[in-house]
């Protein structure tokens, strides 16, 4: 039911004292989001001069990033990482956080979160560098197997770069995936189980036909909450990849920065944006049916 | 539910694997040995003793602790303003608004570093600490407005109309009814945004211009091999740092419910 | 319960305390209040009946100042509260939840309301004592506010709002979160409580046995309109309608054909009990329009007679079809000869005497001035 707020029943009307309330925040984020954002889409329609940006609209920028082969295999590099990171992840995920739900009593539940989610407020930095430490020629996990007598010299993990980056993105990222798939298993209301069972189902088939759907949507919140992040991650393709595999946000930094082409590195931007917003729809419509039943 | 142990031993490998490359940190910076490897090499202190004689590591700090410091306080109160605004009220474009200042938390973080830079350039304003406190409140704010907006949210309603019923006004009514009750909140949100401050890259390394803070000066220092157990023991510092803070803000986010008799769900979410 | 109070006054010397003149509330298009008029006397205990929704607490709430209202007046002590904001009116309210602050002391809670009290810090102590003492929780002082029982918090919140002297007391359903022990015993509480303090109790619940036990008069509300106001009796002898009738209480129905009408009398043929002479004052309340008249009788006006003894009133005979026993009284449901539907009607036990099987056939009584007539 609604009713006035009381700060407006003395001052005025409640419209325009929430929006009052509001505002300090709300103004920040445009000045300092909604309008450099737009900056940078006004940007990748103007051209690059040699010492600034000449007003010169067009959409060239954006033919060159599309047709250029180097472009479009890192474009292809970065979403097929953050495709791989994210099954990975995910995957991984999911027994995680139906074990803490299920198989967990609720007054432990807080310190199994607690303990998953501390990593992921370290430095994300110094996680990916123990990862080039780990995996690298010569590394913790080379000479601790030759020190161990399984291997007989130095060796580096990291050959495959692209199998390192999703190994030690899908450690980072791993939380993200545990926390949306736990609220919504939470979420199920356990009588529908034990109706199940009650009915004549296994196990294995009240999960399949009743948790897992009803936990779709804390897994789509889990796949984007991942895939969004990671196709725009710079320190792990620059640390692991050791500059020679990069991706998108490791482009942009080259364009906008080293070689000062701002209008070309905003195109890289915003289609990269594009991009992501369109994969991310995609995958929203192919599992629309499961996002009108969970409450 | 039977309780197989499968479940239970894929969990605590699962630990396992995550904090394994933590876990290398201490291993490592107390390492007597420049190089990173297996076997180790015997206990030494030398690189804690390195890293404390390293001035510009404590002209990083410095500058840091400045950054976190300003950017907790001002995302927090950002956060107070629009938790308070979104629980109590209605009113037009609310929708819009709270996507608007939680959308930092969905877009890549390079995406926003080069989006303020770009438009800082483009103004002419001179790349500094105050640039990076602009882009982490930026970044933060999220994060103080879902924890605030849970404080508040957990208010019962009807303390704020026995307050005024009792003859306060909303500014009385504020401190002295709800502050102290959305304090356990308002602290767990300092402390989060301080560590997420504290270890940002990405703001911190794009928008600094000449100024490094501590995340960036780790990244210089990672190019030279000899300077890596050195760095490997500060991020052993920052690590139980961020780990003790997070502590401290769980403890009070504990406190917080317990006081108000709410239930418990787990987190910040 | 078994405490009889005296419930006469004199309704003379009482001025009006609460005045509503023709308030109506809208929410967007929810008609919440439509045209509420009534006056509250001062010293009165009233209460606000109805089912949920029925905007009795939206009501109340204009009283303390929490709701505005659309159009009308809201009056307290001859004072139109049109532009009083809720933190200036001369009401307190004892909240549902109770709000107790939790983070302050059970002293610091009641003593909230004195932060702008002029008397001193130990002036203020002893009013704070004497409040406690006055709801039975004496030395409570320095306990925390979140260690307390439901029954304990309540009395919080009743002194909390008592210290504070204010002219009109409202309740906002205080009794629904009690247990039945507890809330019988508040309710006896409460009555004390109103008695010596002496001010207006306005009460909000949706329990119809707690309305009559404590009350002065009802106000009885559906969608947002008053049925009926009256003291509890002439609510439960003569409902003015068969909704109200039906709220309070239970009550039976019988089809009737009216007669004839001349002047004072209504001679109606009921079914069941035959040709009835009613006074007008019984023949004032509205039925259902599709039903057609109807009397209404309590079960407490139905007896049956055992063996031997003779009624005063008129009698008829029927057959048991369901007997309920509950202790101290039974309910049975009798149907009357020439009638379809069985009647309620409940009789104490006493001692010795037996209880009826079903489908005996006994003699009732009935008595013509319990009778309603609804048309």
């Amino acid at each position: 039911m609604g009713k006035d707020g009381l700060l407006s029943r003395i001052r005025g009307s409640e419209a325009a004292s929430g929006l009052a309330l509001i505002s300090p925040t709300a103004i920040y984020a445009v000045l300092l989001l909604a309008g450099p954002l737009t900056a940078v889409l006004l940007y990748s329609v103007l051209t690059d001069g040699p010492n600034r940006v000449e007003w010169d609209f067009s959409f060239a920028n954006y033919v060159e990033v599309w047709s250029s082969p180097i472009y479009r295999s890192i474009m292809l590099r970065s979403l097929t990482v953050s495709f791989a990171v994210t099954v990975v992840t995910v995957l991984v995920a999911y027994p995680i956080a139906y074990f803490v739900s299920f198989h967990v009593s609720p007054s432990r539940k807080s310190i199994w979160l607690f303990l998953i989610t501390i990593p992921f407020w370290t430095s994300y930095l110094i996680r990916v560098f123990l990862w080039k430490v780990i995996l690298g020629y010569n590394g913790v996990f080379s000479s601790g197997l030759e020190f161990a007598g399984i291997t007989s010299g130095p060796m580096s993990f990291m050959t495959d770069a692209t199998s390192a980056m999703i190994v030690t993105l899908a450690h980072a990222y791993a939380p993200f995936a545990i926390l949306p798939i736990f609220v919504a298993l939470e979420k199920i209301d356990r009588s529908f189980l034990e109706a199940g069972q009650d009915l004549g189902e296994t196990r294995l088939t009240t999960f399949f036909r009743v948790t897992l759907p009803l936990s779709m949507s804390g897994v789509i919140a889990a796949v984007l909450i991942v895939f969004i992040p990671t196709i725009g991650d710079y320190v792990t393709p620059d640390l692991i990849g050791g500059g020679k595999f990069p991706m998108i946000a490791n482009m942009i930094e080259v364009q906008m920065l080293k070689l000062d082409n701002k209008a070309l590195g905003s195109a890289l931007a915003v289609s990269a944006m594009i991009i992501v917003a369109v994969v991310s729809l995609i995958f929203l419509a192919l599992n629309r049916r499961f996002l009108g039943a969970a409450k | 539910m039977k309780q197989g142990p499968g479940l239970r031993i894929y969990a605590i490998v699962y630990l396992v694997f995550l904090y394994a490359p933590i876990l290398l940190l201490p291993m490592f910076a107390f390492n007597n040995s420049r190089v990173i490897a297996f076997p180790l090499s015997g206990f030494s202190t030398q690189w804690f003793v390195a890293m404390w004689e390293d001035e510009q590591l404590f002209r990083a700090l410095r500058n840091s602790m400045i950054i976190s410091s300003s950017t907790a306080i001002f995302a927090t109160t950002l956060g107070i303003f629009a938790a308070r605004a979104t629980t109590r009220y209605r009113f037009p474009a609310k929708g819009g608004l709270i996507a608007l200042i939680m959308l930092p938390l969905v877009l890549p973080e390079m995406i926003v570093a080069m989006s303020l830079l770009v438009v800082l350039l483009w103004i002419g304003i001179p790349l500094s600490i105050w640039t990076i406190i602009l882009g982490h409140i930026l970044l933060c704010t999220p994060f103080a407005v879902a924890i605030l907006s849970s404080a508040f949210q957990s208010l019962d309603k009807s303390l704020e109309e026995a307050a005024y019923d009792l003859g306060e006004g909303p500014i009385s009514t504020f401190r002295l009814i709800i502050l102290p009750l959305v304090m356990p909140g308002i602290i767990s949100s300092l402390l989060i945004c301080f560590t997420i401050s504290l270890d940002e890259f990405i703001v911190a390394y794009f928008l600094g211009g000449t100024d490094t803070p501590l995340s960036a000066y780790i990244y210089g220092q990672f190019r030279f091999p000899a300077r890596v157990p050195a760095m490997l023991a500060l991020g052993t510092i920052l690590v139980m740092v961020s780990i003790l803070l997070l502590s401290i803000a769980e403890y009070f986010r504990r406190r917080g419910l317990a006081r108000t008799g709410a239930k418990d769900t787990g987190g910040f979410l | 319960m078994n405490v009889t109070l005296d419930k006469t006054r004199s309704d003379l010397a009482r001025s009006d305390m609460i005045e509503f003149q023709d308030v109506h509330k809208y929410y967007g298009d929810y008609h919440a209040l439509r045209g509420i008029t009534a006056t509250i006397k001062e010293g009165e205990f009233f209460s606000l009946l109805g089912p949920s929704g029925c905007g009795k607490t939206t009501l109340l709430r204009t009283i303390a100042g929490f709701e505005g209202i659309s159009s009308g007046a809201v009056m307290i002590d001859g004072k139109n509260m049109a532009r009083v904001p809720a933190n200036a009116r001369p009401t307190n309210m004892v909240f549902q939840s109770y709000a107790i602050f939790p983070h302050l002391s059970v002293e610091q809670n009641v003593g909230f309301g004195l932060r702008r009290d002029p008397r001193t810090s130990a002036q203020k102590t002893a009013a704070v004592a004497e409040a406690l003492e006055m709801v039975g929780l004496k030395g409570f002082g320095g306990r925390a506010a979140h260690a307390l029982s439901g029954g304990q918090r309540q009395r919080v919140a009743l002194a909390r709002a008592l210290i504070l002297k204010p002219k009109v007391l409202l309740l906002d359903e205080p009794l629904s979160a009690l247990d039945k022990k507890m809330r019988e015993q508040m309710q006896i509480e409460l009555i004390r409580l109103q008695r010596q303090v002496g001010i207006t109790f306005i009460l909000v619940t949706h329990d119809q046995e707690e309305a009559l036990v404590m009350s002065d008069r009802i106000a009885v509300m559906f969608e947002g309109e008053i049925a009926q106001l009256a003291d509890p009796e002439t609510l439960y002898r003569r409902p003015n309608s068969r909704k109200v009738a039906d709220f309070i209480g239970t009550m039976n129905f019988l089809p009737a054909r009216i007669l004839s009408e001349t002047g004072d009398v209504v001679e109606v043929e009921a079914q069941g009990f035959g040709a009835v002479t009613l006074t007008a004052e019984q023949c004032t309340a509205s039925g259902n329009d599709s039903a057609g008249a109807m009397v209404g009788f309590r079960p407490e006006t139905l007896t049956i007679l055992f063996d031997g003894q003779t009624g005063t009133d008129r009698e008829t005979m029927g057959v048991v079809t369901e007997v309920v026993y509950y202790g101290d009284m039974t309910y049975y449901d009798v149907r009357l000869d020439g009638t379809d539907m069985p009647m309620r009607l409940s009789m104490r036990n006493v001692f010795g005497r037996p209880v009826l099987d079903l489908g005996m056939r006994t003699r009732v009584a009935w008595a013509p001035g319990a009778l309603v007539l609804f048309r």
